[in-house]
């Protein structure tokens, strides 16, 4: 198995303030990482790295093999899919929503249609295709959230929390189906959670954040 | 004053503010946009001044646009002095703080991390802009109707720039205040109707496209 993400010697500072600093690390290609730690760990901030959304004061970063530098960012980032902590979806229908990163990437219409169909039927929401995405309730909005970066079949899936604003009925009925749905496909994911228990039943390695700095 | 002279003055009036509402939008869309969603040095004086912009009376602006014109002005070779396009100009003036204001505090309204997480589903910087601009859509048209309504209610600028010429550079609101200065109450007050009602039919439809998009 090799590494999808590397990193190396990692410094990242806010108000002058080092928030994540990290001398080495790997991520798996094809695994599900659980990215743990308690709440100001850096946790967020190391997938917004990732995702070449925040830039790091220094550090070299890897995405399958190569120094994230030598894309563009939005090809890079094409190659990747962000979940945030709250669902943020636009004011238009679940179906606009889901295919929103597909219309992005220009793929045919009938492409992006087989594939929102499918992933609204994996993540048990094909009934609310038409309905407008802010009046769902949290559960069905996060939901569409996952389905919105699911649908991408992106090579890494960083989810920062997307259980946080949830209550503990949905919140465990959505990681049940999760654990279904992360291990299939090439897809790596990194899933972060400032509880552990959320992540043991899914994840095949562990990242834990303390401090802004790797711990055990 | 007949019928044909009220139409032609009515059609001036929608044609140099429909004009200078479209030019401010143009103007003041991608502006606005740069300084709701940009982070750079300079970017709060910038809105300060935007935000003072909107305010300037239009007869100040006139008086600005009238020194610039003026034949022995900077830009009096244009020889634009009392002629449409100076009015369009003057209210371009007018309109272009209004719409950018209201643009940027459009989109500083939206959460912040909706950018993070469009750019974050792959979108390059305009598909990001694009599909904010499209979420803030009904503030959006409100700087669109305030824009217009700047423009076509304004008497001045227009007086300054273009002069009030019969047949040439007259519209409603400059129309208004010469019959007023002549006596001619009743048709100061039935041009005022009218542009009052030319004001609500615009305001009217773009208030009805506005509300197409509320869900």
């Amino acid at each position: 198995m090799s590494a999808i993400v590397g990193i190396r010697d990692l410094l990242v500072r806010r108000d002058g303030k080092v928030v994540l600093q990290i001398e080495a690390l790997t991520v798996e290609r094809g695994q599900v990482t659980a990215l743990v730690g308690p709440n100001a760990a850096g946790k967020t901030t190391l997938l917004l790295v990732l995702a070449r959304l925040l830039k790091p004061e220094r550090g070299d970063i890897w995405f399958d093999g190569k120094p994230v530098g030598s894309q563009g960012e939005v090809a890079y980032r094409r190659r990747i899919g962000l979940v945030m902590q709250d669902a943020l979806l636009l004011d238009r229908s679940v179906f606009d929503n889901v295919s929103l990163g597909l219309r992005f990437r220009h793929l045919p219409k009938h492409e992006i249609h087989r594939r929102v169909d499918e992933w609204l039927s994996r993540l048990r929401i094909e009934h609310l295709r038409e309905r407008p995405a802010l009046k769902l309730s949290g559960g069905e909005a996060q939901r569409v959230a996952l389905a919105r970066a699911f649908v991408l079949e992106p090579e890494l899936l960083l989810l920062d929390e997307p259980f946080r604003s949830l209550d503990e009925a949905t919140r465990r009925d959505l990681l049940k189906d999760l654990k279904d749905l992360l291990p299939q496909g090439p897809t790596s994911t990194i899933f972060s959670s400032h509880t552990a228990e959320d992540l043991h039943e899914l994840a095949q390695a562990e990242i834990v954040l303390r401090g802004g700095r790797l711990g055990f | 004053m007949n019928l044909t002279g009220v139409l032609e003055i009515a059609r001036l009036s929608l044609e140099v503010s429909g004009l200078a509402t479209a030019i401010s939008l143009g103007l003041g869309l991608p502006l606005g946009t740069l300084l709701g969603l940009g982070r750079f040095h300079g970017r709060s004086l910038l809105l300060s001044l935007v935000n003072t912009g909107m305010g300037v009376p239009p007869v100040v602006v006139g008086l600005i646009v009238a020194m610039l014109l003026w034949r022995s002005g900077p830009l009096g070779s244009l020889d634009l002095i009392y002629t449409p396009g100076a009015i369009v100009i003057a209210q371009t003036a007018i309109a272009t703080p209004v719409v950018i204001g209201l643009t940027s505090a459009a989109l500083q309204a939206l959460d912040p991390r909706l950018k993070l997480q469009l750019l974050g589903l792959g979108a390059s910087r305009l598909q990001m802009v694009a599909a904010l601009w499209r979420e803030a859509r009904l503030p959006l048209l409100a700087a669109l109707m305030a824009g217009f309504g700047s423009v076509i209610s304004e008497v001045g600028a227009s007086m300054m720039v273009g002069g009030n010429i019969l047949h040439h550079t007259r519209v409603l609101t400059t129309a208004i205040v010469l019959e007023t200065d002549m006596g001619q109450f009743g048709t100061a007050i039935g041009l005022g109707i009218l542009l009052l009602v030319i004001t609500f039919l615009v305001n009217y439809a773009l208030t009805a496209v506005q509300q197409r998009g509320k869900r």
